[in-house]
């Protein structure tokens, strides 16, 4: 009775823990709408009922014009958008996208949670009641059906379903041969030339605290990070959530308060719905962009212990293996248990 | 003489009144009733939107919940509408506003011409169905449900347990019979007006208002009372998932719809245009007057339940994460482990792969590196060789591998020297075949060539931790199929051994070994372990060799020493 008393004890404690976290985070993206400069704000014309994208860039005009394209089509009605400082024509070029609300800031992306605080400030602004698809530029979101049934088909469904949000995971895809091969022009399609993954190379474990799930590997995980396995990417992500204000991503969109939500996996045996979100990192800039990364020091809380993956990077690897697989329809990637349709028919 | 929809509305009004359309232009009264809750102004928009159709009524609007009387009565005013106002209909169909047609309302009218006195309306006793709702079948008609299943969750069930608990029992009027079906049916006039001008209708609505989803089990139980043909199913396609939820169907689901031969089918989502499309069209290719059959698309419907319910076994992902024994099998097929077998016999790896068919690894929990058949660096799924990344997280390393070579069996070695970390996670994976020759470990260290100091120690430590496996395989829960020896007993007589390891994982059955591995000498083996005795330490696993009396040279020679034919 006592060991119940005390689990329960224990439980409690956790989490009053995880809803102060979670208010400390909306304090924080709270007082960091300041650092936001308005460029463009064209939010009035969402209208209930709209599916949102939100996120922030730098220098992303060469995946872009692909990734709104993608987006679009899938259903999403408005990009709400920070651009942390682009210097290639990002800013412009989103300013002119009729369903884009473009904001800027120079501040510090590490400081503000790698932009977290950012875009959860004008999640809770804007995305309250919506359905709501958090992304970096270099991802593109699949699911089942997704080339037949877009966004509002799958966000009705989970609602029926008594979801509230879809589990992913990132799929590195890489090049064929090294890294500077794989050119292309801005608005192409990335996966053009990044056609390649590894189909089976992924560890899974679930972190107790906030029971979100912890999945590492792929070529990252195989080539980058194979003697500190630990430090490798993490792959799971949370991307498609039905907002409310007071929700908060914790770290990047691995993982989200308040817990209940990060519970996107099934656990008795059975498969929840879930999709992958088709990571085109690897695209030859990449190797620019490591040099000046490794420089600048953003994207890692502990930066210094990346330098050797921002070496690898720079030395223009080649990723793709034997065992590799090129990327096929998305019933291929389900029969390669990359992701599931639940029980979605 | 023909038919007339009833046609239950709540949203996507603008599809119903599509369909509804459709149906009143080809010659079919329609009556619709649109859910209370629907704001004024779209019902206005609906109502003025099918002004021009003179077949069109609108019955008066009640607030249906899901699982209250309000559907059940909305279906009793609408249908009484249609039968008053509409002469010709002889059959009515209860259809709602997300149903579709499917074929076209001449073959449907043929269909109730050539059978005008069927009811065509799913009607089950309790005991037979398998699909009812938290647990509750029978008990709907003899309990009380005031509080909604949806919205009042915690009323609704503790109210359930305290009638259960004090045994209330309500009592059935009139003779009925409880049945359940599908709440999409087909009636005739005839029945259905018997129904609604039952003697005892105020008495039995009363009796049903309270229970537990009447749409399901209103009509299907009176139908028993007053029709004198039942055809019981329902001439609606509506498929179910797990949770009794109906699937939709999009536009991926076109040819699937056309498969079915179903007159109309629910539900569908209001934005597949094509699906709309195709077919509310006229030119649709004519097909053979077949008969509805649902069946033949069961088999998809079935299997994504399986697929949500169940899961694909051994697959761990970032859907399904199985708690521990809730796996529906740890892994996603049979594989064998080999403890000890590359100690006593030289070249077992190749001897095995030739003798059973399948790639062979060596060590894969090896403390350098994962040694892969073939001496493979990446293996399928793109799996690393680096013993860091494995031993991070072993059981996702297993499970990948076995996952990623689905369909071809993996075997491979280990021994106590190895990374023990799956040790139970094998032991309790019914998957599993694991046969153990205990003590063979020390045959390595017999013929190496350390300092004696060293190899004591060494065996004494690998002894500890091999004890520790052969606890774990012995455990009265394991589950892997364990087969253990000791080194003694496996010497002597070791090809019947491996004729039931080979049989088991032998893809082509019956298939007599004619080669045998070629055994480590063991000459002055006995010897060995007694000076292991001598310095101290106590060698138990290997079984009993007597000094002098050396199993090699008594039962084999070096070679290959025992061919069977």
């Amino acid at each position: 009775m006592t060991g119940r008393v005390r689990t329960l004890l224990r439980a409690a404690w956790r989490a009053y823990g995880l809803r102060t976290r979670r208010r400390r985070h909306l304090w924080r993206s709270f007082r960091s709408r300041r650092a936001l400069q308005v460029v463009k704000d064209r939010s009035s014309a969402i209208r209930r009922g709209d599916i949102l994208c939100f996120m922030t860039v730098r220098n992303e005009q060469l995946r872009l014009p692909h990734f709104l394209d993608h987006h679009r089509k899938l259903g999403v009605r408005h990009f709400l958008i920070v651009d942390n400082d682009s210097t290639d024509g990002t800013r412009d070029y989103l300013v002119a996208q009729p369903d884009v609300s473009l904001w800027h800031t120079r501040a510090s992306y590490k400081l503000s949670r790698f932009g977290l605080d950012w875009v959860t400030w004008l999640q809770m602004r804007h995305a309250h009641g919506h359905w709501t698809l958090t992304l970096d530029a270099d991802e593109l979101l699949i699911y089942p059906y997704w080339q037949t049934r877009p966004l509002p088909a799958l966000t009705g469904w989970l609602e029926e379903q008594g979801l509230e949000a879809m589990g992913t995971m990132m799929l590195d895809l890489y090049p064929d041969g090294p890294l500077s091969a794989a050119q292309i022009g801005p608005g192409d399609d990335p996966l053009s030339v990044l056609r390649w993954f590894d189909p089976g190379n992924y560890a899974v474990q679930v972190q107790e605290r906030m029971g979100n799930l912890w999945i590492q590997g792929g070529p990252r995980g195989r080539l980058f990070f194979a003697d500190d396995p630990r430090r490798a990417p993490t792959l799971n992500k949370i991307p498609l959530v039905r907002w409310n204000r007071r929700y908060a991503y914790v770290n990047s969109t691995h993982a989200i308060l308040p817990p209940r939500l990060n519970r996107v996996y099934a656990t008795d045996g059975g498969e929840q719905i879930s999709g992958l979100l088709l990571h085109t990192k690897f695209l030859p800039e990449i190797i620019g962009k490591s040099t000046e990364e490794k420089a600048r020091k953003q994207h890692f809380a502990n930066s210094a212990l990346y330098d050797s993956y921002y070496d690898t990077v720079i030395s223009d690897p080649v990723l793709r293996c034997p065992q590799s697989e090129r990327l096929g329809g998305w019933r291929r990637l389900e029969a390669l248990g990359l992701m599931s349709r639940g029980g979605w028919v | 003489m023909t038919v007339g929809f009833v046609m239950l509305c709540h949203t996507a009004l603008g599809r119903a009144a599509q369909v509804a359309r459709h149906w009143a232009e080809r010659g079919c009264p329609v009556v619709i009733h649109v859910d209370r809750r629907v704001a004024a102004k779209p019902y206005g928009d609906l109502v003025q939107e099918l002004s021009d159709l003179p077949n069109v009524r609108f019955s008066g609007r009640h607030a249906c919940e899901w699982g209250t009387w309000g559907i059940v009565a909305a279906s009793q005013e609408a249908a009484t509408v249609m039968l008053r106002e509409f002469a010709e209909v002889r059959h009515v169909y209860l259809a709602s506003g997300s149903c579709l047609p499917l074929r076209p309302v001449e073959e449907l009218r043929a269909y109730l011409d050539e059978r005008p006195k069927t009811d065509f309306i799913e009607s089950v006793t309790t005991e037979d169905v398998g699909w009812t709702i938290g647990g509750l079948d029978f008990e709907r008609f003899t309990l009380r449900f005031p509080f909604s299943w949806r919205k009042q969750r915690w009323w609704f069930d503790t109210y359930v347990k305290l009638q259960r608990m004090v045994g209330y029992r309500r009592k059935i009027p009139a003779e009925l019979v409880p049945h359940l079906g599908s709440q999409w049916w087909c009636l005739t006039r005839r029945t259905l007006s018997a129904i609604l001008e039952h003697p005892e209708r105020a008495k039995i609505d009363r009796y049903f208002q309270k229970v537990w989803i009447p749409d399901e089990s209103y009509f299907q139980t009176l139908v028993r009372q007053v029709s004198g043909s039942v055809e019981s199913r329902s001439l609606t396609l509506s498929k179910f998932d797990f949770q009794g939820k109906p699937h939709i169907f999009y536009d991926d689901h076109l040819q699937l719809l056309r498969r079915s031969d179903c007159f109309v089918a629910r539900k569908i989502w209001p934005d597949a245009v094509r699906l709309y499309g195709a077919f509310l069209s006229d030119d649709r290719s004519r097909q053979a007057a077949a008969e509805p059959n649902p069946g033949k698309i069961d088999r998809l419907f079935a299997k994504a339940v399986e697929r949500r319910v169940k899961g694909r076994p051994g697959l761990y992902m970032q859907s399904r994460f199985p708690k521990e024994n809730f796996e529906n099998g740890r892994t996603a097929g049979p594989y064998s482990v080999f403890s000890g077998f590359a100690d006593v016999f030289e070249n077992f790896e190749i001897w095995l792969s030739k003798a059973s068919g399948t790639r062979v690894h060596g060590h894969l929990f090896a403390p350098d590196r994962v040694h892969f058949a073939g001496g493979e660096s990446v293996y399928n799924g793109a799996l690393s060789d680096s013993a860091k990344v494995r031993d991070y997280n072993p059981k996702s390393f297993l499970t990948s591998l076995i996952w990623n070579t689905r369909g071809e069996r993996q075997c491979f070695q280990f021994g106590p020297a190895d990374t023990q970390e799956l040790n139970w996670f094998m032991s309790l994976d019914g998957n599993a075949q694991i046969s153990v020759i205990s003590g063979a470990w020390a045959v390595p260290l017999f013929h190496s060539n350390r300092n004696f100091g060293d190899i004591r120690r060494e065996a004494a430590r690998l002894q500890k931790i091999e004890q520790e496996f052969l606890n774990v395989l012995r455990a009265p829960y394991a589950k892997a199929r364990v087969r253990i020896w000791s080194l003694a007993d496996f010497v002597e007589n070791p090809m019947e051994p491996l004729q039931t390891i080979i049989d088991e994982i032998g893809p082509r059955q019956g298939r007599r070994l004619t080669e045998a591995p070629r055994m480590a000498d063991l000459t002055g083996f006995g010897q060995f372990l007694q000076n292991l005795r001598n310095q101290g330490m106590q060698p138990v696993l290997m079984g009993d060799f007597p000094v002098g009396d050396d199993p090699a040279t008594r039962s084999t020679r070096r070679g290959r020493p025992y061919l069977v034919k």
